[in-house]
């Protein structure tokens, strides 16, 4: 559930040659069905969080007296009762709760993601453009990070600060940024030779403005690729912590809270508890493996 | 120290009555061959020092590697233990003792007074830094605070060793229910010798020297706990059990999962399942009172929002929150709405009539609206308040759906969870509007819980300072007939309402049906495996 | 390479150094103490504990002296919550554990990971390919805090056939295994299918078979080891990850772990057994990446350190 190398991009990944690379990558994307497959999954549960809310008959906290305490019984999935997914032990829709909960996680996701891949991406840029002596205590430092139990100093933050959204936030997306910051880095070094970046420091351009201006957007096929292919490891890690009880507050919810309250209860007869969120969370884990995938194959060439 | 007073001008000699001891097993009952009992422990246990000790259950483990001066019989009543008798002076102060000349510890030595003596001064002892040293203080021994602050020697404490079966207890003030406070495991004795020779690691299992009806064999911290019958002990001829186990499982729906699996003899229930289970398995699900009480306490002092500061809004609150939908809709299990904070099934109580205890919901809630509205609350200037749970499936749960209810009168309330240790410190720094918060007696008497709410209470988080609540406390301690008291108490409580009584608790658990002799009437649940057998089946 | 190993174990120092301080800070800043109680204790127990604990001295000082007992004497101190014990002894007690069944998962993911990544690569795009790479797609995305419940339903209640928890022998360790190893060894099967299919597609492989030798030898003798390189990179990441699915394990299997004490440890307030474990974990960590390095400079002698 930390970042994994199996999702580092080989160093090939650059659109390195071709007159168009960017639209061989496109087709190459649009030819890989299971990345297509992806896509679709992803765009579906997307709409689902984005409008399934104005589906629901029941909002996301309402307690429906009628099928609390005889959940099992009673709170199955059911059109009559405007149910869908049945209920939670509260009599709470969860239908409704499964939206909200795909809504926080796809939040969790992205955002975790983007921290990481901005924080990754300026550091390793830094790293790399810099060299050098700066470059070696730089990434020193990051093996050092690296050695850090992360999931550990995240509970920390967790049990101790209690849960706040911003901290999870932050504490996932910081678990991750290192893996970023090396591939960057590597990518930086190669780029720092190229005519375009030599003529730009030949004017007299300042190092930051040539990081952020001429070799942080050449490397946006790199950062596509594990920003994608990170969100799933995020939800991942923020449903370990709901696991723990560290996660989200209520009455707001995520998909790996969902999991782990239906989990705990699947001896009791009340399966959908689980398997709606399940559901839901295997589909987006799976949209973002496809789409992580087919990105990387379609932005290196070289598999092919 | 000078004691004078004699034994003979004692006028409240209180005698038990020979009961009889260890497994109460009926004629004909065939016994079976497995004399193995499993039970469930939720958590590993901290320390197996019964005066370090800090938690039930812990307890539940030292009550049978341990036996102090009473124990409890299957009602919740004493029986002797290592005491057979006590004698009370005539100014109530002077407790003496006599103790039994059969009770050995497991490695054979007699246990005297002086093991009494030693643990109770340990106890109280800086230099033990025990966290339940104020324990002393609450059975109000002699010097108990002075010792404990570090200003008198241990050996100053008011208790003493007559003659080898003879302990003296001095306390502070006359205090009816003190024998009761003497089943708490941080009073058993301890053997001097062992812990001299091995320090801190003497309660290592195969180190581990105890006078109970059984012996430490196995400890795998977070795992299991074995314990087998111990032969020294003065009643061991009457000890059914061969094997106490304990398992550790961290998580009830498991626990319940490996119940069924036949892996456990005994398993709490999971909020909710208790119907389910009871129509599946009426044999072994079980629901008796238990001698706990659930609330919302709200934080009346000056670091607490203005709004709570006002009495109707503090009633509205409770008014509009339905007791009978937490406790049968959510938790199912047995448990009592309550409008007060005693348990109702505290020995010597009467809940008194509380006007808002016997309308309907609906009255309530009309009421609730008035009271708010009388208070300035309204939809254009509507009422927000935090309330604080800690980390529990069925604190969520009710918290939940408490904040749905105070919805209907206008009141938004925002939950704030937080781990155990982050709740407590900010109840304790008054940092919070309304918190959850629960008390379990130390002993099956009022005083227990309502001691809580007095103005020096270190409990009273909520700062309910209130002048009129604390006489009548301290005129209960004296009174000979305190229930009239408590009522008093409990009726001020409902008229200030500075506490949101929710339920009493019940225990909810299974047990499996060959076990017999668990002391289903003891209030506390406190059981001894001596007491329990399993029959044939 | 003699060099780069001793540069790396200097580097581990300051590493858990900075851990330890990081650990230390953040811990005694948290709001509550290991002896908040319910029952607020009395000023004066409460300072006769802070004074055995030495936690009245100034963080600085306590810090010192926790690393300092810990290089002089290896002494990590006492529980604070489990006072009978030292922290030494929790973590010789439950660290065998932990390490028994992480062991076993490790190697249980890896062996039969690539074997089955092998086997989809070998017969790309065959019944078998699409059975793997669909089974370890689900095993991956599927939560081990899901999986551990099932796991002891089916298992230890409805077929009755193996204990749903404990710390016993050999056969308390098969679902504690199951539930730990599966997700790695599903990323595993991947992580060898993708990189065998690259690999077996190169221009050494298609040499070797040119040169007629039999497909069994081209494949393990030719292109197993290359297709190693990015399974060697993912054992690191893995191995942390595992310590992180022990807390989940020591919950549901009750197996008396160090993963569950860290938790614990955490929500008490038990200072020091946190900072016992989170400096064991650090240092596993680290010298794990260590050896993964090793390996990988090994089979692929163009890395030079």
């Amino acid at each position: 559930m930390v970042s994994t190398r199996e999702n580092t991009v080989s160093a090939q990944a650059l659109p390195a040659k071709g007159r168009s690379p960017w639209a061989d990558a496109r087709r190459r994307f649009f030819r890989n069905k299971a990345a297509m497959m992806g896509l679709v999954i992803l765009v579906f549960v997307a709409l689902f969080a984005i409008f399934g809310g104005y589906a629901a008959q029941w909002s996301n906290e309402e307690l429906d007296y009628n099928v609390m305490g005889q959940v099992a019984e009673l709170g199955g999935p059911s059109f009559e009762t405007g149910h869908y997914f049945g209920t939670d032990d509260l009599g709470r829709d969860l239908f409704a709760r499964t939206v909200q909960g795909t809504q926080i996680s796809l939040a969790v996701g992205v955002v975790g993601a983007i921290i990481a891949c901005v924080v990754g991406t300026l550091y390793g840029a830094t790293a790399g453009y810099a060299g050098g002596r700066i470059d070696g205590l730089m990434m020193r430092l990051v093996d050092i990070f690296m050695a850090v139990p992360y999931m550990f100093v995240l509970i920390l933050l967790l049990v101790m600060y209690g849960r706040s959204i911003t901290i999870l936030f932050v504490g996932i997306g910081l678990i991750s940024w290192m893996e970023m910051a090396r591939i960057v880095r590597g990518q930086t070094l190669s780029l720092k030779g190229r005519e375009f970046v030599e003529a730009a420091r030949a004017t007299g351009v300042a190092a930051p403005v040539i990081i952020l201006r001429h070799i942080v957007p050449n490397l946006m096929g790199v950062i596509a690729v594990y920003v994608t292919l990170l969100v799933p490891l995020m939800i991942l890690t923020e449903s370990f912590i709901s696991f723990l009880g560290l996660g989200i507050q209520e009455p707001l919810t995520s998909l790996g809270a969902l999991i782990s309250e239906g989990a705990g209860t699947i001896a009791y007869g009340t399966t959908w508890q689980l398997g709606f969120p399940l559901l839901f969370f295997c589909l987006t884990l799976f949209g973002f493996f496809f789409v992580g995938d087919g990105l990387r194959d379609a932005l290196d060439p070289k598999d092919r | 120290m000078n004691v004078t007073r004699t034994l003979a001008s004692s006028v409240l000699a209180l005698s038990l009555a020979w009961q009889a001891q260890a497994a109460n097993v009926p004629d004909g009952v065939t016994l079976a061959e497995n004399q193995t009992y499993t039970f469930w422990l939720l958590d590993a246990i901290k320390s197996m020092d019964p005066q370090i000790n800090t938690d039930a259950e812990g307890s539940d483990v030292l009550r049978n590697l341990f036996e102090g001066l009473y124990n409890e019989d299957e009602k919740g009543g004493l029986v002797p233990g290592v005491a057979l008798e006590h004698e009370v002076s005539e100014d109530g102060k002077t407790y003496t003792f006599k103790l039994r000349d059969n009770a050995k510890w497991s490695d054979g030595a007699p246990v005297t007074a002086n093991d009494f003596v030693y643990a109770w001064r340990r106890l109280a002892d800086p230099a033990t830094a025990s966290e339940y040293a104020w324990y002393m203080e609450l059975m109000q021994v002699e010097n108990a605070s002075a010792v404990v602050a570090g200003d008198m020697a241990p050996d100053e404490l008011g208790v003493k060793a007559v003659d080898e079966h003879t302990l003296e207890v001095k306390i502070d003030a006359p205090m009816p229910y003190f024998p009761q406070m003497l089943v708490h495991a941080s009073t058993f004795p301890v053997p001097q010798s062992v812990i001299d020779a091995n320090g801190d690691n003497w309660t290592r299992a195969g180190t581990l020297v105890g006078n109970g009806a059984y012996t430490l064999v196995e400890h795998q911290l977070g795992e299991r706990v074995v314990m087998e019958k111990n032969d020294t002990y003065w009643d061991a001829e009457h000890t059914v059990l061969q094997t106490v186990i304990a398992l550790t499982i961290n998580d009830v729906n498991q626990g319940l999962t490996r119940y069924m699996a036949g892996e456990l003899d005994r398993v709490d229930m999971p909020a909710g399942q208790y119907p389910r289970m009871e129509k599946e398995y009426p044999d072994q699900a079980t629901s008796v009172p238990y001698n706990c009480s659930y609330i919302y306490m709200l934080n009346v002092g000056e670091k607490g929002p203005e709004a709570l500061k006002d009495v109707r809004v503090r009633k509205a609150l409770s008014y509009a929150i339905d007791r009978d939908i937490i406790v049968d809709k959510i938790l199912q299990g047995g448990q009592h709405p309550s409008y007060n904070w005693t348990h109702w099934a505290t020995a010597g109580f009467e809940i008194p009539d509380i006007e808002y205890a016997d309308w309907t919901q609906p009255e309530r809630l009309e009421k609730a609206k008035e009271l708010l509205t009388e208070a300035g609350y309204g939809p254009d200037k509507p009422l927000s308040l935090r309330l604080q749970y800690n980390t529990s499936e069925d604190h969520k749960k009710i918290a939940i759906a408490a904040s749905q209810m105070l919805k209907q009168i206008g009141v938004n309330l925002t939950l704030d969870n937080y781990e155990w240790k982050v709740h407590t410190d900010r109840m304790q720094s008054q940092d919070f509007d309304m918190a959850r918060y629960a008390w379990c007696g130390d002993y099956n008497e009022a005083s227990t819980y309502l001691d809580l709410m007095a103005s020096y209470s270190g409990h009273n988080n909520g700062e309910f300072f209130n002048d009129d609540y604390d006489a009548v406390i301290k005129d209960s301690k004296t009174a000979e007939d305190p229930l009239p008291l408590y009522q008093k108490a409990e009726m001020i409580l409902a008229d200030e309402m500075p506490i949101i009584p929710l339920y009493h608790y019940a225990k909810v658990f299974m047990l499996k049906e060959d076990i017999k002799g668990w002391p289903l009437d003891n209030l506390n649940q406190s059981w001894y495996a001596k007491d329990l057998y399993r029959v044939a089946e | 390479m003699f060099s780069y190993i001793l540069k790396r174990i200097a580097i581990a120092i300051p590493t858990l150094l900075v851990l330890i301080v990081i650990s230390f800070v953040l811990m005694h800043a948290a709001p509550g103490g290991p002896f908040t109680a319910e029952r607020e204790l009395p000023p004066e127990v409460m300072a006769n504990l802070n004074a055995k604990y030495g936690l009245d001295d100034p963080l600085w000082k306590q810090i010192g002296t926790y690393v300092w007992n810990i290089v002089s004497a290896f002494d990590f101190g006492p529980s604070f919550v489990y006072k009978d014990r030292t922290v030494n002894e929790i973590i010789a007690q439950g660290f065998p554990i932990t390490l028994t069944y992480g062991l076993i998962s490790f190697v249980l993911a890896v062996l039969v990971g690539v074997t089955l990544g092998v086997a989809a690569a070998i017969r790309h795009n065959s019944m078998l390919d699409y059975i793997a790479v669909g089974m370890s797609i689900g095993a991956q995305v599927l939560p081990n805090f899901v999986m551990a419940p099932i796991l002891v339903l089916v298992f230890t209640l409805w077929l009755g056939w193996l204990p749903g928890g404990g710390w016993q022998g050999p056969e308390y360790w098969i679902l504690p295994v199951i539930a730990l190893s599966t997700s790695f060894m599903a990323s595993i099967a991947r992580i060898t299918r993708s990189s065998m299919l690259e690999v077996l597609t190169s221009n050494h492989i298609r040499t070797a078979r040119a040169k007629g030798l039999p497909e069994r030898r081209v494949i393990l003798r030719h292109a197993l080891k290359p297709a190693m390189l990015p399974v060697i990179s993912y054992l690191g990441p893995a191995f942390v990850a595992m310590i992180t699915g022990s807390v989940v394990v020591d919950i549901y299997f009750s197996t008396g772990g160090i993963g569950k004490a860290f938790v614990d440890s955490a929500l008490n307030r038990d200072y020091a057994v946190m900072m016992g474990v989170t400096i064991l974990v650090g240092a596993l960590t680290i010298f794990f990446n260590l050896v993964v390095d090793i390996l990988y400079g090994w089979i692929d002698p163009k890395i030079r350190y």
